[in-house]
Parts: C-alpha cells; structure tokens; sequence
C-alpha cells in the first residue's frame, strides 16, 4: 500500500470543484467529500472510469433534523489505496429523490432499492425499482426514517407479497420454492422459470427474516449493540461483532492492545475454516458424495467444539468487545488451539484428497452454474464468490484490520466461476488460514487484551470492513449522545451478491439448483436484517 | 472406493452417547448463569449489562424486585462479569428445556437500602418445574419413540426469522458425533410427515403466515417446539415493526428451549422432553396445541 486514498480527492476537487463543498477526513484512511447536490452520476463515473475505483456500498441516513436534508453515502476504493473514500450526497426533503446509478453499475441494484423503502427516497432512473427490502403487501412506511418509531405496530398485511414476472412459451413452467424450504435452512422464496430441466430465469424474493436489525441499533445501547452485531449472521457471529466492535473503536479513538488483534485475528480465520468445510462438505452432500459430508461435518464439529474452549460459545459469541477482547487465553486452551490445528491439517488433506479423487464428484462440480469474470464485475462479486470468477478482492490484504499485515498470505484467484472453483477457493483459503493461525499462535500472547473504553463520544462517525467468511462485510455508524447511535449500517455480502446466484443458475438443470446455491452459500438474515 | 473405506476404518467410531452418559463440556462453556440471591447485593449493575433485559429490577418505595427471564437470556456471561459479590455464577449447565414458559423465571424480592443496593431476601418465587425433564432420558425414550411412534418421530424444522445460529446447531444434530438418526428421530421436508415443528426466531412480519401454513399442515397429534432465546421471547430483537416476538405469539408451543444458540445435546434434551408430551397427547386423545 503505497497510495493513501486522499490522492482522488485533488482529482475529484479538479474536475468537479463546484459540487464539493468540503472535504474532511478524521483518519487519513476514510475521507469524506460532502457535495452540494445529489447527482453524483459525474463523479461516479469519472472515479470508476479514470480512477478504477469500485463502489463498494450506497446508504442513506435521515439527517433532516439536524441538517434539514437526507445524505447518500457512496463508498468507493481504489485498488492499491489503502482507506476509503466516501461521497457525501445531500437528498433534499421536500423533493426526496435521487438519480439511480443500477442501469450501469448494476451492483447498487438493490442497495438503492432498499433505501427507496426504507427510507422513502426515489432512485429516479432505476431499472426495476419495485420493492425488495419489504414486501409488497406491507403500507407505505419508511422504518428507517426518524420520525417512524421502532415499535410500531403495523395493521394485518393484504393482497400479494410480490408479483413475479411472468414467464411464457410453449413448454416453459414456473416453479416456486419456499419459503420453508425441505432442508434446514434459511427462508427465502425462489421463483424458477424452466423450458424442461434447464433453468431460463430465476427470481428471488427475500426479505422474509427482517427483523428491524439497523432500525434496532438506534435504539440500543452501544455495548448491548455489540450482540445484535452477533445475531446478524449466525455463522459469521465474530465478524460481523468484530466489524461492529471496529467501528466504535475508530470513531472513539480507542487504540486496541496488540494481543486483541491477534487473538481477533486467529478467531476470525477460525470462523472461516469453520465455515469452509461445512461448505465443502455441504457441496459435496449435493452431489451425492454424502460420505465425504460425514467427514467434513465432523471435521467442523472438532473446530466448533476448539470454538467453545476458546470462547465459551460454539459460535465464537461473547468474545470480542469493544476495546478488544473479553478474556485471555491460558496455557491450557493455547495447547487446544494447537493440537486441534494439527490433527485439522491431517484430516483435512484426507478430506480434500477424497474429493478430489472422486471424478464422478468432479464431473458434477465442473462446469456447473458458472459466473462469469465480466458479469462478476459488473454486479461487483465480492468474497468466495467473486474471487472464484475472476474478483481479485480481500479486504484483509486491501485494507488490513486486526493482525493480518503481520501474517502475509496469498488471495486464491480463479477465472473459471463454476462450483468446483469455488469449492478450490474455500479450499485454498482453509490452507491460507492454518498458515495465518499458526503464525498468529507463535506471537507471544501475553499483555493487556483490552483497551479501557472512554465515554463515546457523539456525532463521529467511521466506516469498518472485515473480510468475513463470505466477503466484505461493512460497518457504518454514527455515534450519538448518551451512548448510543444514530445510524449503524450493516452490508452482508449477501446483499450483493445473490444476483451471481441468479446469474450461475442460467441454463443449468433445476436438480443442480441446490449445489450452485450452496457452492455461493449466502446468508439470508445477513441480507435481511 | 478403497480409499474411502480405508478412511471411515481408520475413523471408527465418533458418536457420543448423549444422553445415556453426560456430555463433555468444555469448562469455558458459558451455560446457565445460577443466582445466589442470597449473597447477590446489588443487581443494578448486571441488569445495565444485560443486553436483552433478561435481569430487569422493579423498584418501589423501600422494596426490589430482581426479575431474571432464562427465557431472554444469551449466555454472555456479563451478569457474572459485573457483579462483584459471588452472586452470580456461571455454571455449564444446558439442559434447561422446559414445558412450562414459567418456570424460566425467577423474581426474588429484597428490601431496598438508601444507596441502592438491597438487603434482607424476602423471598424467591421459582415456577417449580416439571419432574418429567430428569425422567426422560436414554433408553426410556428410545422405548417411548418405538413403541409410540412406530420407531421415528419425525421432524420438520422452520426458521421464522433467526440469525442462522440455531439452524447451525440443529444441522450438527445430524452430523456423526450426534447421530439424530440413532434414536429414529428425523427431519423431513413435508409438514404432512412430521410430529413435530421444531421452530427458530424471532418470529418475523414476512415469516408469520408461511410458519402458520406449516403448522396447519400437520397431522394431529402434533407439538411444537420454540428453539432459542429469539425463538421463545424474540430475544435481542424482541419485538418491533418487523418482528412478532416468540414463537408462542402465534402458535401454542409445548417446549421451550433456551439458549444463544442452544448447543446440540440441549436442542436433543429439548427433543426428547417434547417426544414425552407428545406421548399424553396421543394417550389423553387431545392437544393442548390442537387449536
């Protein structure tokens, strides 16, 4: 990292000095321009275009009182910057509307939807700007505006949920799916549109687990908030809790002791390995390798059960704190930490070998539901997903957070997007972790774990990026008075990048739904909050 | 084909015996916090922590009363890390299942000093729970299961709202060291083959109706089990414009399990308890549920 990201803005000042009204960065890594109008289109491409920067995420936040006006954030990064660069765009609130970038960068498709109805303001443009964070049959009320109060009790729903498009041809059916789906999964509804067993067209309908999650953060206090961060995404409970715990830190300016970042470090690569081998093991079950299944469930059965000597939880909950750590770690538990990793290493060759050698398993996963590179791109991929078909990022090598530029490691990259490489992808990770934990492990942890944690103070705000399991999980808050928040933005993965699922499962049978699904593996209340 | 049978002879066999022997827990295991209301001086600091209002105080002129909820509770260990007196401590404990939404709580009365804190216990009012949770355990039930069931009871698992984390733990209850399967017990796709509707939630807005077609959906006799702090209060999320709350809010439940997730052995404790009403149902010829 050689560049800081402030290096765009002398750019952006050149070019459009009359929409920038001020600049302010509180960290050299996150700048803030705050423009005078909401038409950020100019900018947006100048910075994409000649600047190959990427839009990260787009959110609103209702500042009407005090500011009079709403504000769209636009986060972009820049390949080899370290830090963000944040568009600061007013909204007004007499005319609340704002020109929709979805028709060229269709991976803010559904992110300005979601402030569309969750905020009430229009993305004028948008190609499809029909509802998709609440259902059709809920009223007009916009939950995340001030004036709307968490408790509010909403009258029995009427009429549809959601009109699917139709689809029409000699021999074409619609198949719906779910909610309730015939495993043990999350709900969601999938709408199948299919010419015999090929798959034309598939439609999502999500949003069935929200529960208010970010309207819930205004609400709580902020150390409470640290376990709703937790029960935003079971399986990614530490990251999205260190994302959170991050977030406070930096707006306080609290300096985390180094023993934190390590034992951050080494939970948060356990929730991957975790995560990875479940989902190896899950990808194979789906093709039928159900023994395979049975080793790998196992194998995340030693690492949960590593999960809860380290932790005291199985999903690594209650650990991270603001400030760093709840409890240290004795000699006895770094003991099990080790010989786990160990006998992990062994096992998890075994398991790797076996599916590997299988040709009909990899008869079945090859070319299977594949994402293209430039369609990766143009929906902004990111995580397992992304960098199997081609999307060189990780936000623990692009923007490093806990201990991780103490342990360099390498980012597997593939171009090829179907199932198997994105199962190759977990796989070489799952090698990358070991590497990163036993690196981690050689570090002397001894010292303070957590820092003491001052007074919040009100009106900072900071951005947070964890490199979860899944991908880039973000973390936007405003702090406000009497510790608690103004606004605390949650982005999954998931959020962006159940469209490649829409996308892989094109032309593919409907009985290899399952595997491409689970091959991207995404997180339904993570989207949903 | 050689390897792969090389490989599970190699492995042999990982199935624990739970219930028939106790589990091995980790002693870092944070399960049921245990309050000494006794030593327990001042409540005000771990009711302040609790981050889903399972300790809450009600105080009135010269009295407190402490109202701890195991039906909220997550597990986070803070009521025991604040409290400077030995009053509360976290023990490992997990098998709290219950019938009785009750029984999960516990309110003690004190007297109220000047500075806050509260002396002389007038007393604890404890929803005594039912008997049946230390008698249904093993073999008893593999013979209840077999005789009544026909040798399966089978299960169909909705999640209503939750963060994932109890699908995680129900998904491991089918992995080989916990073996659903051993005791004829199975998750099934269809409602219309099920006994049992095992639910995660909070239940949400969007879920309510698909968790309620499910439910009529089944054959009687039927019970239904709430999994999880979120599934039998609504737990952080509680209750607010997208969220209904517990699982109880929209359907009778018969078994409350706690936990933040509750950890597989609680999940089949909970289970097993449920498989016991089942078996009055199907004796007394009604259900509580059949509404």
């Amino acid at each position: 990292m050689t560049r800081s990201i402030s290096s765009l803005v002398g750019a952006l000042r050149q070019e459009f000095g009359r929409q920038v009204e001020s600049v302010r960065a509180d960290r050299e890594d996150e700048v803030y321009v705050l423009l005078n109008d909401s038409d950020i289109r100019p900018m947006t491409a100048h910075l994409r275009d000649e600047s190959g920067a990427r839009l990260v995420t787009v959110f609103a936040e209702d500042r009407r009182t005090p500011d009079g006006v709403f504000f769209n954030y636009y986060v972009f990064e820049q390949k080899g910057s370290a830090g963000y660069l944040i568009l600061q765009a007013p909204v007004r609130a007499d005319s609340p509307e704002f020109p929709s970038l979805s028709a060229g960068l269709p991976s803010v498709n559904w992110q300005e939807r979601e402030i569309q109805d969750w905020f009430g303001l229009k993305a004028v443009g948008h190609p499809n700007p029909r509802r998709v964070a609440l259902h059709d049959n809920w009223p007009d009320v916009y939950p995340l505006r001030k004036d709307f109060p968490i408790n509010t009790i909403l009258p029995p729903f009427e009429g549809e949920r959601h009109i699917y498009r139709p689809a029409l041809g000699e021999g074409v059916f619609q198949v719906p799916v779910g909610p309730v789906h015939a495993g043990t999964i999350e709900p969601g509804h999938f709408n199948f549109a299919v010419a015999g067993e090929p798959i034309l067209y598939l439609q999502l309908r999500m949003f069935y687990t929200h529960k208010g999650a970010e309207k819930l953060f205004e609400k709580l206090p902020i150390h409470k908030a640290v376990f709703l961060a937790e029960s935003i995404s079971g399986d990614s409970s530490f990251s999205h809790g260190t994302a959170f715990c991050q977030a406070i830190e930096r707006a306080a300016g609290i300096e985390v002791p180094l023993r934190a970042l390590v034992m951050r470090t080494i939970l948060l690569e356990l929730e991957r390995i975790c995560n990875h081998v479940a989902d190896i093991g899950a990808i194979a079950t789906d093709v039928g390798f159900v023994i395979a299944n049975a080793h790998a469930s196992r194998l995340k059965e030693m690492l949960v059960i590593l999960s809860e000597q380290m932790t005291g939880n199985r999903l690594l909950r209650g650990m991270t704190c603001i400030g760093g750590v709840r409890r240290g770690w004795d000699a006895a538990q770094l003991g099990s930490l080790r010989s786990t990793m160990d006998s992990f290493v062994r096992e998890f060759q075994d398991l790797v070998s076996l599916i590997e050698s299988s040709e009909s398993t990899r008869d079945r996963l090859e070319q299977t539901g594949i994402l293209r590179p430039e369609k990766a791109k143009d929906l902004g991929i990111v995580g397992v997903g992304g960098r199997a078909s081609g999307m060189e990022l990780d936000v623990r090598r692009d923007h490093p957070y806990a201990a991780y530029s103490r342990y360099p490691f390498r980012v597997p990259v593939y171009q090829a997007g179907d199932v198997w490489h994105r199962m190759q992808v977990r796989i070489d990770e799952v090698n990358e972790s070991i590497g990163i934990i036993r690196k981690a492990m050689a570090e002397v942890l001894q010292g303070e774990f957590r820092a003491p944690v001052p007074a919040i103070p009100a009106d900072r705000c900071a951005l947070s990026a964890v490199e979860g399991w899944r991908g880039e999980i973000i973390h936007w808050i405003r702090t406000g008075p009497g510790n608690r928040l103004e606004r605390c933005k949650i982005k999954d993965p998931s959020l962006n990048n159940w469209p490649a699922l829409v996308e892989a499962v094109q032309g593919n049978i409907i009985a290899d739904f399952p595997v491409i699904n689970k091959s991207f593996n995404l997180s339904y209340s993570g989207t949903d909050r | 084909m050689f390897k792969i049978l090389q490989k599970t002879a190699k492995t042999g066999i990982v199935t624990v015996n739970y219930p028939a022997e106790p589990a091995n827990v980790s002693k870092h295991f944070r399960g049921r916090p245990n309050f000494d209301f006794e030593k327990w001086k001042d409540a005000r600091a771990a009711a302040d922590a609790c981050p889903t209002g399972a300790i809450s105080l009600c105080d009135k002129a010269d009295s407190r009363s402490v109202t701890v909820d195991y039906g909220l509770c997550v597990f986070c260990g803070l009521c025991a890390e604040t409290s400077s007196d030995q009053g509360v401590r976290i023990t490992q404990e997990f098998e709290l299942a219950t019938p009785d939404r009750r029984s999960l709580v516990l309110t003690a009365e004190y007297e109220l000093n000047n500075d806050g804190t509260h002396r002389t216990l007038r007393g604890v009012n404890h929803h005594a729970s039912d008997s049946q949770t230390d008698e249904v355990i093993g073999k008893k039930l593999r013979a209840v299961i077999h005789k009544v069931l026909g040798r399966s009871l089978s299960i169909r698992e909705v999640d209503a709202g939750s963060c994932n984390g109890c699908e995680l733990e129900i998904v491991a209850l089918n992995n080989p060291i916990y073996d659903l399967e051993r005791f004829g017990i199975q998750f099934v796709a269809s409602p219309r083959h099920a006994d049992m509707l095992l639910v995660t939630g909070p239940v949400t807005r969007n879920m309510e109706l698909a968790l309620l077609k499910t439910y009529w959906a089944m054959a009687e006799p039927k019970v239904v089990v709430a999994v999880g702090a979120c599934g039998i209060s609504g737990g952080i999320f509680g209750e607010n414009y997208a969220s209904l709350g517990g699982v109880d809010k929209v359907l009778p439940v018969d078994v409350y399990i706690p936990g933040c997730p509750p950890r597989p052995q609680a999940l089949l404790h909970g289970i097993l308890l449920a498989v016991g009403r089942l078996r009055e149902r199907l004796t007394t010829g009604h259900g509580a549920g059949s509404s």
